[in-house]
């Protein structure tokens, strides 16, 4: 199968190792991956944060670089979430732009979703040697109802162990600008996720969404906490290092 | 016309509020608490419905039917509430509402008035304007009490002294009723409050509500309470007001049987509220001899009007999205400058009082969407909280730099060429990165660290 990677702009900046782990694991089943260099962002910083017109001009830019790939793998909920909440009615009243809106949105998946819907795969592989905890990001669950997709995947990794998360379901805290707008309010709720992990005795946290992982890390280093953060793309692309 | 909710208009900014009650740990330490054990108590009884999601569909169809056909139901109630023998008044803002209340009061020579919990008049500050007309309003329910004594604000839309724990309440009870002695446990203090009010509720000749609904098609009003101090007011006085939004209609006394099972499941985690109070009009030889309804819009209308946001008029103040919000849960009500505080009060006060005295409540999330799961009536509050971000940025009330800053990101996110560049920039120092992520960042967390080579170098280089 031919997926197009939309690898979402804070991840291609940031943490290009995501990426690098996706193509990693649907190579290693088989499929073809494409990157479409024109792409940027899918808008939801201008969005969330009421910047309106913007954020319909990213939409058209993504809508534009993606019209015509088969399937779109995104390794990012909260993105997928800003597609499929937003890029409906944002598009309502212009029918060119909800034709694209309706052509392109059935083709776009949340990198687990992809794996266990799309491609019909649980145990992709991999090998991870770690205790790793699992924090599902709001975007995930509430918007996305992804589910237990993530844990699914990670139970079928060889040499993992998993320790489940108390109230892994509340927000960390981030909320992208929010983080900033209100920071301590922010790191009071980081606060929080920071100790239900420290009392799971990991020493990695995962997700799908490193925007989360970013604020969560960001804490857990200031801590000197001896807990990293790291991609659940990249656990499902280790075969045994790191 | 003059709309005030509350305090809300000389409240400090909420990242004002929340930085000195996230010093408070006790308050944070009660909040947490008392919020954890509601929504415990609200998860059990809403998992044992088979069908939660239709009642929530229902009720969010009913309350779309309502305001879609307001003008209709309202002069439908007032008809039939006219014909029971009730007498229905109209309120444009708060101090229009206060004033019909002041002269209903002196109309019968009184100073004193028994209150049952009433969000809508502490929005219009009645208490306030009472004392100001030398009327003592006695308030019932057992936090309301709390509040009153103390002269405290409500945190809490259900639970307003949910800040305060049995060893304040017990001090404040002790200082303020007289007592030397009194027991730390919660039926001590219960038993205190009773002492306290039994000899207010016989004495006293006037009874003020709000109401949790009015049935259009039948003129009555309902209120649900768990106490019994509501049953007193409502049925002991000669004259009964009660104070309510005009969007607390209902179409029918049968809709009433999906919003009793949805409200006391969503606000206190009970299958049923203890005590569930509907009259219609007045019945002579039984309770009050004269009733007034004083239907407040108080801008109210000004939300109906905006497409967009109508649904915030949903909202039936059961609190549920207050005790899941995570956000409430760090700093409790008293960040939000309102009566109307978490995520509800996030969009309903600057939708009131007006956007420039409220600026900083939409900003108030994280848009973590738990609220929205939980609400009965299915308000979905992190897309309004957006929508009113969005007037505020209209408005041209947004900060400069982060107007800036978005115009800047939008130019960037254009086109990938663009999207290069300033990748290439952030590479080269790391410093327009921590320029960007700003103090409030960097004062908890760290930043990423800038990698060598972006994804899309890496691909365009062969993926070397």
């Amino acid at each position: 199968m031919l997926i197009s990677l939309f690898i979402a702009c804070y991840n291609d900046s940031l943490f290009p190792e995501t990426g690098k782990a996706v193509v990693t694991v649907l190579e290693r089943l088989g499929h073809t991956i494409e990157f479409r260099q024109a792409q940027t962002c899918c808008g939801q910083m201008h969005y969330n944060t009421g910047y309106y017109p913007e954020a319909v001009g990213i939409m058209r830019h993504f809508l534009d670089t993606f019209k015509d790939a088969e399937v779109i793998c995104v390794p990012s909920a909260s993105c997928v979430a800003m597609m499929r909440d937003h890029y409906p009615k944002m598009a309502a009243g212009d029918p060119v732009l909800e034709a694209a809106v309706a052509e392109v949105l059935p083709r776009v998946y949340e990198f687990t979703e992809l794996l266990i819907d799309k491609l019909g795969v649980t145990d992709v592989g991999a090998t991870y040697p770690h205790t790793v905890t699992l924090h599902t990001p709001c975007h995930s669950i509430r918007a996305l109802h992804i589910g237990d997709r993530p844990q699914r995947l990670l139970e079928a990794v060889k040499g993992i162990k998993l320790i489940p998360l108390a109230n892994a379901d509340q927000c960390c805290g981030f909320g992208g600008t929010f983080a900033i707008k209100n920071a301590e309010v922010s790191a009071a709720m980081l606060n929080e996720k920071m100790q239900a992990i420290a009392e799971t005795g990991a020493t990695i946290c995962t997700a799908g969404d490193n925007s989360c992982l970013m604020h969560i890390g960001g804490g857990l280093s200031r801590n000197n906490a001896g807990v990293r953060c790291v991609h659940i793309a990249e656990i499902l692309a280790s075969q045994g290092t790191s | 016309m003059s709309i005030h909710v509350g305090e809300a208009a000389e409240a400090p900014d909420f990242k004002k509020a929340a930085h000195v009650l996230l010093g408070n740990k006790q308050v944070r330490a009660n909040v947490r608490r008392a919020t954890e054990t509601i929504r415990n108590k609200r998860a059990n009884v809403v998992g044992e419905m088979p069908d939660w999601e239709d009642l929530r569909n229902s009720a969010a169809a009913i309350k779309q039917n309502v305001l879609r056909n307001l003008d209709t139901y309202l002069e439908q109630f007032e008809a039939a509430c006219t014909k029971a023998g009730g007498k229905v008044h109209w309120a444009r803002d708060a101090d229009e509402a206060n004033r019909i209340s002041i002269g209903i009061i002196q109309g019968h020579q009184q100073t004193e008035i028994i209150k049952v919990k009433t969000m809508t008049s502490d929005e219009t500050r009645l208490n306030v304007a009472l004392e100001a007309a030398g009327i003592t309003p006695w308030e019932t329910d057992l936090a309301d009490l709390i509040i009153q004594l103390g002269h405290d604000k409500p945190s809490h839309i259900v639970v307003p002294a949910l800040h305060k724990n049995k060893t304040e309440i017990r001090e404040l009870f002790m200082r303020t009723m007289g007592l030397t002695e009194l027991g730390s446990k919660p039926e001590d203090l219960a038993a205190a409050a009773r002492q306290y009010l039994r000899e207010r509720f016989l004495r006293v000749k006037v009874g003020f509500s709000g109401a949790n609904f009015a049935v259009a098609e039948t003129g009555s009003v309902c209120v649900v309470e768990s106490e019994g101090n509501g049953r007193m007011c409502v049925t002991l006085p000669d004259v009964m007001i009660t104070m309510l939004g005009i969007e607390k209609i209902i179409p029918s006394f049968d809709d009433l049987e999906v919003f009793l099972q949805l409200l006391p499941r969503s606000a206190t985690g009970e299958r049923m509220n203890p005590y569930n109070s509907i009259w219609t009009g007045v019945t002579p030889g039984d309770g009050p001899k004269e009733f007034h309804v004083i239907l407040l819009d108080n801008g109210r209308t000004k939300v109906l009007a905006d497409g967009e946001s109508r649904e915030t008029l949903h909202c039936i103040r059961c609190a549920a999205c207050l005790n899941t919000c995570p956000v409430y849960r760090q700093t409790g009500g008293h960040a939000y400058g309102s009566i109307y505080s978490g995520p509800i009060g996030a969009i309903l006060t600057p939708q009131l009082q007006g956007m420039e005295h409220s600026q900083s409540l939409p900003y108030a999330s994280s848009l973590c969407g738990a609220c929205y799961e939980v609400c009965p009536v299915k308000i979905n509050i992190p897309e309004i909280l957006i929508h009113l971000r969005r007037r505020i940025v209209e408005n041209g009330d947004a900060p400069q730099t982060e107007r800036i800053g978005m115009n800047m990101a939008a130019f960037t996110f254009a086109d990938s060429k663009r999207l290069g560049v300033a990748q290439k920039l952030v590479q080269l120092g790391n410093k327009p990165m921590e320029a960007i992520a700003l103090p409030g960042w960097s004062a908890a967390r760290d930043m990423p660290v800038v990698p060598k080579e972006t994804f899309r170098e890496w691909w365009a280089g062969g993926r070397k």
